[in-house]
């Protein structure tokens, strides 16, 4: 099958690759640029741990070609953090209110809730659980991850 | 999945040229949430992907003259973030925020929607409602419009030839005496697929309804209107007797299948059930 070449900017780090037309964003993150803080759980968009963000919206790196974003801007959950390591305000909470347990769906978690904050920047409890519903989580019951976005919420 | 190819226009008149050339090999994507998982469960091998997610026409939201159209590349998160579809059409709005989650909203379109013909496609059901058309590119650069009503031909099989490509979707804007209102009944609150679902438009004068849209979801092979529950109201006062005889004539018009959503007799009591609760809703 033949390659296409692709330019990603990714954590604001430019990419050119070469990927198969049906190789999907979230692969070619965690295997061709090797940015394995994003996680591939179900692989059929049910579960959200393979959000990334592309061109400042949020999407499912499992549900996206790496062809069709060709030239985006994409954010991953490596990219939040200050350059010097300072955890970004919301990763700090998510640590404060013990919102990690297994960790697999905090990668995902971390970005919707960043994505939530920015478009609102004062949501409530409801709104929180509403934006995060593609967003599964199976160990923490969700509680310590809603209060972790509650805390940045203005 | 061994040889395909990628080709994505970034004008119409690139994508003209695409699909002259190879009309009878292009699946054409705009967000590809439909393709993906097909391809990988290895069902769907396609040869040439056309991808229009980057053709500026085809994404647009406008209020003109009447009607509202929507470019088939829209995705489903602007539509649901709309103040012009949410103002006039709001069962449309609200079936865009219940479809998959904000993730998979971002990517998948109104076009990819209706082109994937599930019987569950969830704005099937609010456009089927409000009477919407839908235009076709068809080789050749002719444009065709489709009542929406005849576009679904049977399970997963629309009125698209080969070739041919939404490019928009238009319906006129209701006016101040109708009302609409749409429920989707799913397993969970997220990312559900649903095991039922109806929307409703009514023209009321007065107490008289004088003109019913009903659209059923998930309970026949495609997400069909129902002729017959609409005559029974139109011209009538909707009465508890007029809603029993419309629950009855509903419950034989659909033909609900079971899986493992739900089992073909549930689909069908629910469905009576969220037709009057819908009822009742537009009424209010």
């Amino acid at each position: 099958m033949k390659k296409y070449t692709i330019h990603l900017t990714v954590n604001g780090e430019k990419h050119t690759l070469e990927v198969y037309p049906n190789a999907l964003l979230l692969n070619v993150i965690r295997e061709d640029i090797g940015l394995t803080g994003t996680k591939y759980a179900c692989g059929t968009g049910q579960c959200g741990a393979c959000t990334v963000e592309v061109n400042g919206e949020p999407v499912l790196g499992c549900m996206t070609l790496a062809v069709a974003v060709d030239g985006a801007e994409i954010k991953t959950i490596e990219g939040l953090a200050q350059p010097d390591g300072t955890l970004d305000p919301l990763q700090e909470a998510f640590l404060d209110t013990n919102a990690v347990q297994c960790g697999f769906c905090t990668s995902g978690m971390i970005l919707i809730g960043k994505d939530l904050l920015n478009k609102n920047p004062s949501p409530s409890e409801s709104e929180i659980r509403n934006h995060i519903k593609g967003n599964l989580c199976r160990c923490t019951g969700y509680n310590g991850i809603t209060r972790a976005i509650l805390k940045c919420s203005k | 999945m061994d040889n395909t190819e990628y080709l994505r226009p970034s004008n119409l008149k690139e994508l003209s040229q695409i699909m002259a050339g190879h009309k009878d090999r292009a699946t054409v994507i705009a967000g590809g949430t439909n393709l993906i998982p097909q391809m990988r469960n290895g069902g769907k091998s396609p040869e040439l992907i056309v991808d229009i997610g980057d053709i500026q026409d085809f994404s647009f939201i406008m209020e003109d003259d009447g009607f509202i159209s929507i470019g088939a590349a829209t995705t489903i998160a602007e539509i649901a973030s709309s103040d012009i579809v949410s103002t006039f059409s709001p069962i449309l709005a609200s079936s865009a925020r219940e479809l998959g989650n904000p993730l998979i909203r971002n990517r998948a379109t109104i076009g990819g929607n209706l082109a994937n013909a599930s019987p569950c496609a969830d704005t099937a059901l609010p456009l089927l409602a409000l009477d919407a058309v839908i235009r076709i590119l068809s080789p050749g650069d002719k444009t065709r419009n489709v009542v929406l009503n005849n576009f679904f031909h049977g399970y997963r099989f629309t009125d698209l030839g080969k070739g041919e490509i939404i490019t928009r979707i238009i319906f006129p804007k209701p006016d101040d005496e109708t009302t609409g209102s749409q429920i989707k009944i799913g397993l969970r609150n997220a990312a559900a697929i649903s095991v039922a679902s109806i929307a409703v438009m009514l023209t009321m004068e007065g107490k008289i309804c004088r003109k019913a849209r009903i659209a059923a979801g998930s309970v026949a092979p495609i997400p069909m209107r129902v002729s017959r529950v609409e005559q029974l109201l139109e011209n009538q006062e909707i009465s508890a007797t007029l809603l029993e005889q419309c629950k009855a004539i509903m419950k034989k018009e659909i033909s609900p299948i079971s899986d493992i959503r739900g089992s073909a007799e549930y689909r069908s009591y629910v469905t009576a059930v969220i037709l009057e609760r819908n009822i009742q809703r537009a009424l209010s």
